[in-house]
């Protein structure tokens, strides 16, 4: 993975005493909140409601067990003993002291880790496919070049004070497991017809309260353009989108209304400028950048198909926890694991620092020492020997963290919802919760198949509910919460934005809303192999809504 | 006219606090004082505004909340979870509904 050279070591090292000194002239009284506001924003410091929030920046959601190592001590020493992995593959803690921020800062420093670019109107954290670098199915990996926009856009001064928040995801494979089509931008690295690597490259992706999916404005951008182009999209988007109204500052919008064509158009009068200017990308540091990123030195164990048949005979629990938690490796005999940070009726994505620290014993001695974080608030270890497989599991078994449900109706997306969140109007945890405990049992989870569940707690839509198969958009009603009910969302290569199924649920009636969608779907269902998504999109919303409100729908949202 | 109370959080920590009537900011809304007429409210406001100003608290706000059997409740959902801690078991030691102090 990639390593700091001076320049970033001296870079964070700076950053951290800056707002150690800012902190300190806040706490004095020197610095008033309007004026400290932006400044704590920058470094990742959030204020929620029951105390600050630091979210950490993990790059495309790559880490080392020396990291996770820390991320655990900080939520020791400076929390309440656990973090929330986020569905941007970031972490946060919910109860650090202002007053502490700064060391706790430089602690992520020593090994690092920041928490630039996780807040503001600037460039965020890059996210990538979590299988990057280990999938069968990928062209390349993307994280050269995640890593390349991280670099580039780190305190870019053009692009610090962006209209809004911008996004930018990059995906390496054809399956699309980074969502890149409800970002701001989309990366889809291919390959063209002479074998040259590109992207695919699409704009005006998101969620919030005014889901878009991203559309294409060029089929393959070479390699080399990557920063040219990016920088022609950023211009038009900093000089046209939108300042005068917050919720309409996205370059969703500015998609939107301009369109795609003439968009695309105004990127290309741009990048006719940059094209062959400093920006253009020389081999030399794709090449240089790519080789962080090497695979590990992967020799053959082919013992371990024999292994794993004998290990699945003799234990049903570990043979579930292979089927749906392990998927396959570009070699043949390794595989790549998600540990499932969704136990049955257990809050999603939360991990505590001893769970931590047993994830990063563990990838330190099978997985060669790298972990990720994926968008779907789950941990990965890309690089696992089937010949390990059985250690690695009973290590996970013992720190709670070997559930069997990796794309299963109860791997939940939640956001923090209104159980810490400042901008939430409902709790989401809860909803999960009582969904996980509802559909726990693994014949009934096998039975329904691959099933989505995004909850949201507001319409920011950090839960990706939008892209859920379903989804749950909580809402406050007359002071109470109510949770709305879409459904046919997806956030891979045949992205969709779930329609609202009719009016919303109250929190005790939320559950089995869902239990009467999902059988609806079993009762309908071609076969099994027809997951609920397909379904949905063969049949409609109709059945769905004649099953929760009566033939006669009376369905207002 | 609702009753309401005075909440902000500490800027050193970020911890919730309710004004007591002894003037001084404490970490359970129960001890908070309770302005019941529109003058108490204007009071209210004001040591608000100044105890932002002093750089003692920050995201300061009057909220409604009514008394039942000598327990006050925060009306909005938002400002009981405030009140209350996280309605969830979130970590060891820290019980649902317990937000700023470890569980016995």
């Amino acid at each position: 993975m990639y390593r700091y050279d001076e320049f970033d070591h001296a870079f964070v090292t700076d950053r951290v005493e800056q707002f150690r000194d800012q902190v300190s002239r806040r706490l004095s009284g020197e610095l008033a909140e309007d004026a400290f506001k932006p400044l704590r924003l920058m470094n990742g410091v959030y204020l929620q409601l029951h105390a600050y929030m630091l979210r950490v920046a993990i790059p495309y959601g790559t880490l080392n067990g020396r990291q996770m190592r820390m991320l655990a001590l900080i939520a020791r020493k400076y929390d309440r003993g656990y973090g929330h992995f986020t569905t941007r593959q970031n972490i946060q803690y919910n109860w650090p002291k202002l007053s502490e921020l700064p060391d706790a800062l430089a602690d992520l420093a020593t090994v690092e880790m920041h928490a630039l670019q996780t807040s503001g109107n600037c460039i965020r954290n890059v996210t990538a496919d979590h299988f990057a670098g280990a999938a069968a199915d990928e062209v390349a990996d993307p994280r050269p070049y995640a890593e390349i926009l991280r670099q580039w856009s780190s305190v870019h001064p053009e692009f610090s004070f962006l209209p809004r928040k911008f996004k930018i995801a990059v995906t390496g494979a054809e399956r699309d497991r980074a969502a890149i089509q409800v970002h701001d931008i989309g990366l889809h690295l291919k390959k063209d017809e002479t074998g040259r690597i590109g992207f695919a490259v699409y704009v005006g992706g998101g969620q919030g309260r005014t889901p878009m999916i991203a559309k294409k404005i060029r089929d393959f951008l070479p390699e080399e353009d990557l920063l040219s182009y990016t920088t022609a999209i950023m211009r038009v988007y900093n000089l046209h989108g939108r300042r005068d109204n917050k919720y309409k500052a996205r370059i969703k919008i500015l998609v939107h209304e301009t369109g795609a064509e003439e968009l695309a158009r105004q990127v290309e009068v741009e990048f006719a400028d940059l094209k062959d200017t400093e920006l253009k990308l020389p081999e030399r540091d794709v090449a240089a950048i790519s080789a962080y990123f090497a695979p590990p030195e992967l020799s053959p164990r082919a013992e371990g198909w024999a292994n794993l048949a004998q290990w699945k005979k003799a234990d049903a629990d570990f043979a579930r926890w292979v089927q749906h938690n392990v998927q396959p490796h570009k070699h043949p005999d390794y595989g790549m694991v998600t540990i499932s940070l969704k136990p049955i009726g257990g809050i999603p994505g939360d991990a505590t620092d001893a769970q931590m620290e047993a994830v990063a014993d563990i990838a330190e001695e099978y997985a060669f020492d790298e972990i990720r974080v994926s968008h779907e608030q789950n941990l990965i270890l890309p690089h696992v020997a089937l010949a390990d497989l059985e250690p690695v599991y009973r290590g996970l078994v013992a720190a709670g963290l070997a559930t069997a449900n990796a794309g299963l109706i109860t791997d939940i997306i939640a956001c923090p919802g209104l159980d810490y969140c400042a901008l939430a109007n409902a709790r989401s945890i809860p909803v999960a919760q009582e969904l996980s405990l509802r559909f726990g049992a693994p014949e009934r989870q096998a039975e329904i198949g691959e099933l989505k569940i995004k909850i949201s707690g507001c319409i920011n839509a950090c839960g990706h509910h939008h892209v859920g198969h379903i989804g749950l958009l909580g809402v406050e009603k007359k002071g109470e919460e109510l949770y709305q009910i879409t459904l046919g969302g997806s956030g891979d290569e045949n992205t969709s934005i779930g329609e609202i199924i009719g009016r919303g649920f109250e929190p005790e009636k939320v559950t089995d809303a869902v239990e009467v969608i999902v059988n609806t779907y079993l009762g309908l269902r071609l076969d099994p192999s027809e997951i609920f998504l397909d379904a949905y999109r063969r049949v409609g919303p109709q059945p769905f809504k004649d099953a929760l409100y009566g033939d006669k729908t009376a369905a207002a949202a | 006219m609702a009753d309401k109370v005075l909440t902000a959080n500490r800027l050193s920590d970020g911890i919730s606090v309710w004004l007591d009537a002894a003037g001084t900011w404490n970490e359970s809304l129960q001890a908070a004082f309770v302005a019941r007429h529109k003058e108490a409210v204007e009071a209210l406001e004001a040591t608000g505004k100044q105890a932002f100003a002093d750089n003692k608290v920050v995201d300061v706000n009057v909220v409604d909340v009514e008394e039942v059997d000598g327990v006050l409740r925060p009306l909005r959902m938002r400002e009981r979870i405030r009140a209350e801690g996280p309605s969830i078991p979130y970590a060891a030691g820290y019980t649902g509904l317990t937000a700023t102090a470890p569980a016995a």
